[in-house]
């Protein structure tokens, strides 16, 4: 059967690039999972995560702003980041989680409310994404 | 004539000099290439996210989204000045200013208020002394910047924008045409200028779903397009300040060498006639005391 190619590509680097069987991710609508001959998509993404199979090993990638797109068994991932599992600085975003959390609980004036949620949510969909 | 110990003085003090335009050079053709490593790597996402673009342009009412309305009666322009934080780095920073200066000139023409937001140090010193105001500036980023930095000015004028605090936004940046050619130039960043490749695409679109609806795709792509533009634009302006510096340090380095010819050439003309004139002492001497 024909696999899949897979780049996961942001604006400094092609992170990732690879023939898998399966990929699964978060659409702005909800989850979703492209296998061979997926009729072609674009669907923008939500902050959290990608995962691939190939054979029976998963990757889990964080991902955070941006687009899928599949056209003939190509799935390009268009984000503004991308990290591996294996490369996710855990305290960092663990320290990132704390700050937002701290922002957000005592709100003072010069807080940019919508920005510390996002940051906030990037931060939890990390650890997640490396605690897989 | 000056004395051997000055002129000996001066080749030490431009041989120094030479030394450290040299080192400047070497870093610089360093950093160009790590910036043309960046452009490099940029390549992929930017061409992708114009595929993407083209296409759901290609499939939307035209001026479905604010960013792509061009207002009829503008008032007010901003403009994003880039520069380098330093100097000697030859005419960059003052050919960038008077291209962002002449820009300015032309939109007070038509009746509206300019103002600027700066980034790099050059650039704000040049401002400053103009009566335009300054909204914003980021200064030491050149350095190292990634793609939050223009996220993070893309939100900004993209709330200006939208507040009806700028009409128009354009950027100022130095294109990286090649190592030795540099060109500065102003791109219109807000309203969106239309994505031109609609009519030739129509007939390569394949049945495509979308999700969410093309509307809403579209509302969230072309934020990222304006961010995509302005880091193409900082990426493009670091290649440019360093090869710029680049050029000019190489040939600071080649004034010193010719400098320090020049000086050498002299030191041994003096020092010859030190010894003629010594020679002469010695031979006058000798043959005054011949003929006593």
């Amino acid at each position: 059967m024909e696999g899949l190619r897979l780049d996961i590509v942001t604006p400094d680097s092609v992170v990732v690039s690879t023939d898998v069987d399966y990929v699964g991710a978060c659409g702005i609508d909800g989850q979703f999972g492209l296998m061979p001959q997926h009729a072609p998509l674009v669907s923008a993404l939500k902050i959290g995560e990608v995962y691939y199979r190939r054979g029976s090993s998963t990757t889990w990638v964080f991902v955070s702003g941006g687009f899928a797109q599949i056209t003939d068994n190509k799935v390009t991932i268009l984000v503004e980041s991308a990290e591996l599992a294996d490369n996710i600085d855990v305290e960092r975003a663990e320290r990132a989680k704390h700050r937002a959390e701290e922002r957000l609980t005592h709100p003072s004036a010069d807080v940019d409310v919508p920005r510390a949620q996002l940051a906030l949510s990037r931060a939890i969909a990390r650890i997640s994404v490396a605690r897989r | 004539m000056p004395s051997l110990k000055d002129v000996k003085l001066q080749i030490t003090g431009v041989g120094k000099t030479k030394q450290i335009t040299r080192a400047m050079g070497m870093v610089a053709s360093a950093k160009l290439r790590g910036a043309q490593n960046r452009i490099e790597r940029f390549r992929p996402y930017a061409e992708k996210f114009h595929e993407i673009l083209d296409d759901i342009a290609g499939r939307t009412q035209d001026a479905a989204h604010p960013l792509l309305q061009v207002r009829s009666h503008p008032k007010t322009a901003v403009i994003i000045l880039v520069t380098s934080d330093r100097g000697l780095c030859g005419g960059f920073n003052a050919s960038l200013v008077s291209t962002a200066l002449s820009l300015a000139q032309s939109r007070e023409k038509e009746g509206m208020v300019v103002r600027f937001i700066c980034v790099g140090r050059k650039g704000r010193d040049a401002i400053r002394k103009t009566p335009y105001e300054i909204l914003r500036f980021y200064g030491d980023v050149m350095g190292s910047f990634g793609f939050s930095l223009a996220a993070g000015l893309g939100r900004l004028v993209a709330e200006l924008y939208e507040t009806g605090d700028a009409d128009e936004v354009h950027m100022v940046f130095s294109e990286f045409a090649s190592v030795a050619r540099q060109i500065p130039v102003s791109m219109r960043l807000l309203p969106v200028s239309a994505a031109g490749g609609a009519a030739e695409g129509e007939k390569a679109q394949a049945e495509c779903l979308y999700e969410p609806e093309v509307d809403t795709l579209l509302a969230e792509l072309l934020p990222r397009y304006v961010n995509v533009q302005i880091y193409r634009g900082l990426l493009d302006n670091s290649a440019s300040e360093n090869a710029s510096r680049m050029a000019s340090m190489d040939n600071a380095t080649r004034n010193c060498d010719e400098l320090i010819n020049s000086l050498t050439l002299l030191y041994n003309k003096t020092r010859q006639a030190a010894i003629t004139n010594e020679l002469i002492d010695i031979v006058g001497g000798a043959n005054a005391q011949q003929s006593q």
